[in-house]
Formats: C-alpha cells, sequence, structure tokens
C-alpha cells in the first residue's frame, strides 16, 4: 500500500449539455454498464489502492447514488476505505471548492491522516485501464515530486489538442513546459488527467499555495512549479480518453462496438467494476434483430438494432429501428419508431410511430425522462 | 445475543440424480438456470425479498461449486454481522460425526445453530426450486391459523398426484392426513417442501423423531408425527409458477419456458429481483453477421454466429457462422467457428472446438442410462473440450478433454456416451 488515491468528480461539464444537467460527468453511462468513475475507481482498487477519497460538489446526487456502497468496487473494510467528500460549511470556511487544489487543501485531514509515500489524484471522467503500481514505481524510480499521465497525439486520433492541457518534455521525460489549452498547440502529448504526488511535498504545496489565495492544480502548481520541482510524465499507451463534450461521450461509447477495445476492458483481468443492477438476462423475441451493437442485461428486444450501445432495460418494440445511437438505461422506444443518431439520455420513452433522426455532425440528443 | 423472530434453514444437499452429468460436480442448487442464475439464488432471492436475513445453507452434496457461489452471501445482501448466510456442512461431533441421512435429520444436528438465534419460527425451504414466493405471507398466514406447522401446497394435476407428497385438508385447510406418493390419491395438494413451523413445536418432534428414526424426514416423519399427536398442521395454498427441475427434460422445458414472449415465469419484475453471484457485469455484443430470434443472453457474451431458441449464460463466445438451435449455453463456454448445436446442453466452461456438429442424427435413447437420458437431449459436461470436427448424435453424453485417441471417425452415435475422466 504504497499510495492513497483521489477521484477529482465535482467539476462543472458545460459541453456535455443536457446529458449533464442532472448529473456530474463522473457519473456518465458509458460502455453499456458502466458511469465514468468506475473506470478511475477500479483501476486504483485493482492496483491495490486500498483508501481512496471522491470529491464531489456539482450535480452530486446521481453520482451519490451511484457510489451507495463501496463494495462493489472492493472498498469498504477496515483496511480499505471509500471517502466521499462533498462542499460544507464550518466556522473556519464558508466556501464551495474553489478549484481543484482547493478541493483536495478542504479535505487535508485525509492526506495527513495517511502515512503512505504517494497520493494518485485522478479525474472522475476519464476512460482508461492502467496498473497505477507501473506509474508509481516509475515516479518513485525517477525520485520525481510530480508525475503527470499523458496520451500521445497519434495521426488518426480525433484529439482536439486546443481542448486538453499539454506537456512538453524533454529526453528524460521530464516536464519543459506545461500550455493548458493553447491557442497554437507546441506539443502533441495531452494529459490524461492523472497526477502522481509524493503526499509531504503535496501538503506542503496546498499549504502554501492556499496562503496566497491560489486554487488550481494546474495554474498554481503544474505551471508555476514546473521548474523548481522534479516533475516527470509518464506515457499511458493503451486506450484513453475523457467525456469532454457530447461528440467525445459519442464516441468512447462507439469504441466499444471495438474488439480490442472490449477485450481490454470487458474481457482481460482485472476487470472495471459497477455497481450491480441484478437485471436479467437480456431477452430477444422472435423480430428481434441486432447488429453490431452492445446490449445491457435486461433489455427487451423485438425490433431491429445496429451499431448502436443499448444499456440496462431498455425496450425496443416491434418493427422500430435504431441506428448509430445511444439508447441509455430504461428507455422504453414503442413500435414502429426510427431513431437514428441519436443520444436518448435515461428513462426517454417514446409511444408508437415517433421518429428521432439527427445525423452524424449534428446528433438528435433527448434529455433525461422525455416522453413523445 | 442476536435474536430473530424467523430464520430460514435452506436444505441444499440435493444431489439431482435424474439429472446426470449436470449435477455429476455440484449439487442440484449449483446448476445454472435461466443464463445467469444458479437454481439456489430463486429461494434465496426469496429469503431476502421476503426480509429473511438469517439462513443456514445446509451442504453436503458436491459443495464447493455451492460455496463459492454463495461466498459470504454479498449478492443477496446476506453479508451481515451476527446472521447472513452461513453454510453449515456436516460435522464432528464429540465422539462421533454423521452425514446428513435426511431432511429432518440435517435439521435435528443443526439445533444448536438454530437456537443461537431464539427464533420464533423456523422456515424449511429446500434449494431445488424454480419460483418466486413472499414467505412473509406464510408466515402471516401460519400466525392467524395459530398453527404449529404450516406447509405450501400446489393445486397439482391429480393423474400427477402419486408422484408427490399429498396433503389431505379439511375446510379450514388444515391438514388431517399426509401421503407420501399414494397409489391412490384422494386429493390435489401436493407438498412443496416447503414449512413454517414454530420452533418449540419442531425442536421437540426433532428429538423425539430422531430416537426412532436415524433418518428423520419432515415428509416421512415429522409431519405424519405432528398430524397423529393433533398439532395444528395447516396447508398454505400457493398459486405461481414453481418448478422442480428433476429431470434433463424438465430442466430443457423449465428453461425454453423463459423464452416465450411472454413466460410464465417473469424475471423482469421491478420488485421482486433474483439475485446471483456472477463475474460479469458488462454487456454483451452482437457482431455484423450474427442473427438471433427469441433467445436470451446474459451478460459479457460476444456473439458473432446464429442463436435461435436458445439460452446463453454469462461471458459466453459463438463465433462466424456457428448456428445454435433449442439449446442451453452456460456460462464461460465457447463455441468455435461452423458449429452447429441444436438441442443440447453445453455445461460451464466448455470449449466446442470449430466444425463440430452436437445433438444430430436419429433419436435413440442413451444405451448406458437409458431412464436419464431419453429426451433427445445431449449433455457436453463442464470444462469438456470437443475436438475439432466431432459429430455428436441425439441423447449423447460427452464429458472431459478430448484428445484424438479417444474418437473413432469423428463420430460419436446417438445414445452413445463418450465421458473421459482426464481430470480430478
Amino acid at each position: 500500500m504504497r499510495s492513497i488515491g483521489i477521484i477529482l468528480a465535482g467539476g462543472v461539464s458545460k459541453n456535455l449539455g443536457v446529458l449533464t444537467r442532472e448529473r456530474a460527468a463522473a457519473a456518465m453511462p458509458v460502455g453499456g454498464c458502466y458511469r465514468a468513475i468506475d473506470f478511475s475507481l477500479s483501476n486504483m482498487s485493482n492496483s491495490g489502492v486500498s483508501k481512496v477519497a471522491i470529491i464531489t460538489q456539482y450535480n452530486s446526487r446521481s453520482l451519490h447514488n451511484h457510489l451507495s456502497s463501496a463494495k462493489w468496487w472492493n472498498f469498504g473494510y477496515k483496511h480499505g476505505r471509500l471517502f466521499i467528500f462533498s462542499p460544507y460549511i464550518s466556522e473556519g470556511n464558508q466556501f464551495w471548492y474553489r478549484g481543484t487544489a482547493d478541493a483536495i487543501y478542504q479535505n487535508l485531514l485525509f492526506l495527513k491522516k495517511s502515512h503512505e509515500k504517494n497520493v494518485i489524484i485522478s479525474h472522475g471522467d476519464i476512460i482508461f485501464k492502467i496498473n497505477f503500481n507501473t506509474v508509481i514505481d516509475f515516479h518513485e524510480k525517477n525520485n520525481a515530486n510530480i508525475t503527470l499521465i499523458y496520451k500521445k497525439k497519434i495521426n488518426n486520433d480525433s484529439f482536439n489538442l486546443c481542448d486538453f492541457g499539454l506537456l512538453e518534455i524533454d529526453e528524460n521525460n521530464r516536464l519543459v513546459n506545461f500550455d493548458e489549452k493553447p491557442l497554437d498547440p507546441k506539443s502533441d502529448n495531452i494529459f490524461a488527467g492523472i497526477y502522481i504526488f509524493s503526499r509531504d511535498m503535496l501538503i506542503e504545496i496546498l499549504e502554501t499555495i492556499l496562503s496566497q489565495n491560489r486554487y488550481d492544480l494546474i495554474s498554481d502548481i503544474i505551471i508555476r512549479y514546473r521548474k523548481k520541482l522534479k516533475i516527470m510524465a509518464y506515457e499511458i499507451k493503451s486506450y484513453w480518453n475523457v467525456l469532454n463534450n457530447i461528440e467525445s461521450f459519442y464516441r468512447v461509447n462507439f469504441d466499444f462496438l471495438n474488439k480490442n477495445i472490449r477485450d481490454e476492458f470487458l474481457h482481460t483481468y482485472p476487470y472495471i467494476e459497477t455497481k450491480p443492477k441484478d437485471d436479467p438476462p437480456a431477452k430477444y423475441n422472435f423480430n428481434a434483430k441486432t447488429k453490431n451493437s452492445i446490449v445491457g442485461s435486461g433489455s427487451i428486444l423485438n425490433g431491429y438494432t445496429e451499431n448502436s450501445i443499448l444499456f440496462n432495460k431498455v425496450y425496443i418494440g416491434e418493427l422500430t429501428s435504431v441506428k448509430n445511437s445511444i439508447i441509455m438505461d430504461k428507455c422504453q422506444i414503442g413500435n414502429n419508431c426510427v431513431v437514428e443518431n441519436a443520444i436518448l439520455d435515461k428513462s426517454v420513452v417514446l409511444s408508437d410511430n415517433k421518429k428521432i433522426q439527427g445525423s452524424q455532425i449534428d446528433l438528435a440528443v433527448v434529455s433525461k425522462h422525455s416522453i413523445f | 445475543m442476536a435474536r430473530r423472530e424467523i430464520i430460514a434453514m435452506l436444505l441444499a444437499g440435493g444431489q439431482g440424480s435424474r439429472l446426470g452429468i449436470l449435477s455429476k460436480k455440484k449439487a442440484k442448487p449449483a446448476i445454472s438456470f435461466g443464463g445467469k442464475y444458479r437454481i439456489i439464488d430463486f429461494p434465496l432471492s426469496n429469503c431476502v425479498n421476503s426480509e429473511i436475513d438469517t439462513v443456514g445453507i445446509l451442504t453436503q452434496y458436491q459443495p464447493f461449486v455451492l460455496n463459492k457461489h454463495i461466498g459470504i452471501g454479498i449478492p443477496w445482501d446476506l453479508d451481515r454481522p451476527n446472521s447472513g448466510a452461513v453454510i453449515l456442512p456436516p460435522h464432528l461431533k464429540s465422539s462421533e460425526g454423521d452425514w446428513y441421512s435426511g431432511t429432518a435429520n440435517a435439521i435435528y444436528q443443526n439445533i444448536n445453530f438454530i437456537n443461537s438465534y431464539s427464533p420464533r419460527y423456523v422456515l424449511i425451504i429446500s434449494g431445488d426450486h424454480v419460483y418466486k414466493m413472499d414467505y412473509s405471507k406464510m408466515l402471516e398466514y401460519h400466525r392467524r391459523k395459530n398453527a404449529d406447522a404450516t406447509i405450501a401446497v400446489l393445486e397439482i394435476n391429480i393423474n400427477d398426484a402419486s408422484r408427490f407428497g399429498i396433503m389431505n385438508v379439511d375446510e379450514n385447510n388444515k391438514i388431517y392426513k399426509f401421503e407420501e406418493k399414494p397409489e391412490f390419491p384422494k386429493s390435489n395438494l401436493a407438498s412443496m417442501g416447503i414449512y413454517i413451523f414454530d420452533w418449540s413445536k419442531l425442536h421437540e418432534f426433532l428429538i423425539l423423531d430422531n430416537k426412532i428414526h436415524n433418518n428423520s424426514d419432515f415428509g416421512a416423519h415429522i409431519i405424519p408425527e405432528m398430524i397423529k399427536f393433533k398439532k395444528n398442521v395447516y396447508a398454505y395454498k400457493f398459486v405461481d409458477y414453481w418448478k422442480d427441475v428433476g429431470t434433463i427434460e424438465s430442466y430443457w422445458l423449465a428453461n425454453m419456458e423463459l423464452i416465450k414472449t411472454l413466460p410464465s415465469f417473469n424475471l423482469y419484475e421491478n420488485f421482486w429481483k433474483i439475485y446471483t453471484q456472477v463475474e460479469y457485469q458488462s454487456p454483451h455484443y452482437f457482431g455484423k453477421n450474427s442473427d438471433v430470434s427469441t433467445c436470451i443472453i446474459s451478460e459479457g457474451c460476444e456473439i458473432y454466429g446464429k442463436i435461435y431458441n436458445s439460452i446463453l449464460g454469462y461471458n459466453v463466445v459463438v463465433e462466424e457462422n456457428a448456428i445454435i438451435k433449442d439449446s442451453i449455453i452456460m456460462s464461460n463456454s465457447i463455441v468455435k467457428k461452423n458449429c452447429y448445436i441444436e438441442k443440447s446442453i453445453v455445461d460451464e466452461n466448455c470449449i466446442i472446438d470449430k466444425n463440430c456438429k452436437i445433438g444430430i442424427g436419429k433419436n435413440i435413447i442413451n444405451s448406458s442410462e437409458p431412464n436419464i437420458y431419453n429426451s433427445g437431449i445431449s449433455i457436453i459436461g463442464e470444462n469438456s473440450f470437443i475436438l475439432e470436427g466431432l459429430n455428436i448424435g441425439k441423447n449423447c453424453v460427452v464429458s472431459g478433454e478430448l484428445k484424438k485417441e479417444n474418437i473413432i471417425n469423428n463420430e460419436l452415435e446417438s445414445g452413445e456416451n463418450l465421458i473421459i475422466n482426464n481430470m480430478i
């Protein structure tokens, strides 16, 4: 147990539009049965990190609901706990979390009362699979103060570099410069939203910068201290993505139609764990046809489904056609409907003969609980 | 001391001998059912859904799959301090040890366990049956009738009555006579093997009967004796789905009922969920050239072939151009390219290599065990490897990791067995 974990799951995510009107980005449904935070949580749990704090603030209801029990991710023991830190008012503090660094600072006791050497900080809206022990080895071997994980953009990746923090590194993988969402990207090393800090040093820096009213991990620690501290960069070579807008949300879900991605996330141990739904097997009635799609349990299908992601307990009526769409939990689509290039948020109900048609450039996004 | 109003004792030691190879390495309650479930999930889920939080599970025959499945009871919310799921195997006493020699004997041997909760009532159920039942309603009935014992009964066809324990009741449903498998049944009320007892009364009769019979049984001894001693024994009529999947054919049929558009057993209810232990929670995938009609499919499956009228457990792989019809493929099995499987049961963790055909040819009854394998269904036992290109007929049993020398002509005629014991 060399590390404790912190998952930042409290940020506002405006670019996800109606999908985050009632949920935090970390609670976004992914891959037919997961929520985004399952990836960070499972990676920590699977790497033997036994104490993890989740910091929530914005729209935290649905996230708290998902985290109703720690045992699904193998936490919830005397020696392995999950902490949930939401902002609170006390005599000494009247503020919401004013930034990522402030959010951790307001819960500094969690760091102070631990004895582990390192702190892994991850964002709740990133989709990846990693053994953190390898990264900690790298961090310790290099005597780093901080290690940042980055993803290298390769030609056919759809990442828009201007949306990300970019790392410039030297030949030893030491950070030279960090550009936050630059207009003229000079590097293709995308910051992956994961940091390793040495715990003692993180406490010290947080106390210093907060006394100067600075609240952000990136601008106030990484960028300001980039020369003073030894900040190393570790490349994640496996799949990595982030839910930073509707297009990336759509793309990440469709990545699960790719066999390699499914093999990596669904069929290679250790698995990504999620809150169990205990739904029965999915049921395909006589006229159900399903091509190149993933389907969650508890669903009942009568119609045609192609190139789509169906979450749990979806109902598809007779003569209905669903193509290139994401249909979240508990949607009910009646008979003779057409759904194309659409994202239906949870519990959308379409009565018979309805059409929801978007295009690949302009997806139709239907908010939670809509009824047509 | 932890005290409970009611605790459940679940008899899970059944061998299920008419299920042949399916119950060879696991007790009947551990056999897969409905894709992702095991039979014991139904009574266990009924317990938690009926707000019973203490369940003693009595195991004896091949308990390992069962023990692992139940663990500390997490999926059923039975991981609780001072109660929850407790596995109770036969054990040594100070001077001697005994196997569980009968249903009531098994409870007799665990009197101390039950006493430690000082329950008012004890519910006795079996791990062999598929049904959804609210035991709290039965308990309410038991209390209302001021009964010493209440037996759940099912109205069955009178022609089948000589295969069951039959209750003869008066107009108040009080049982005045119990007949075990009567030749000339006078009633069509069959015991479902579900009993609620006042613990003090049951305690008394268990001790009494143990002095007379060394294989004390509820149906044969305890119930008839309670009636003889004029105790208040009532029948509780249950009107819903209940199945004892005792034979290969009834097992197959009960599974096949689940794939009907409106199945008589509904797994899709929100407020009476059936819980189980699954390794996978991930969705399943259908490939570009796959086809499906009238099936139920569990988590994590990858389907590139064609499946019709079938049931798939979790994490099953069906490769390109494989065709599966009227079959049950249990969890973690792989059906490779170009296979054809019809009316067969493939148990857990099997690999069916390329170009195999299973369940083809004439319907000839099994030559070595005609009483068990006679309904046209072929079975591949758990952990088997079926060699590329093998043709297997109907009513066949194949088990083990097959090697080239085990097979002549790539052919196993209908009604033949091929059982390789190369595993412990």
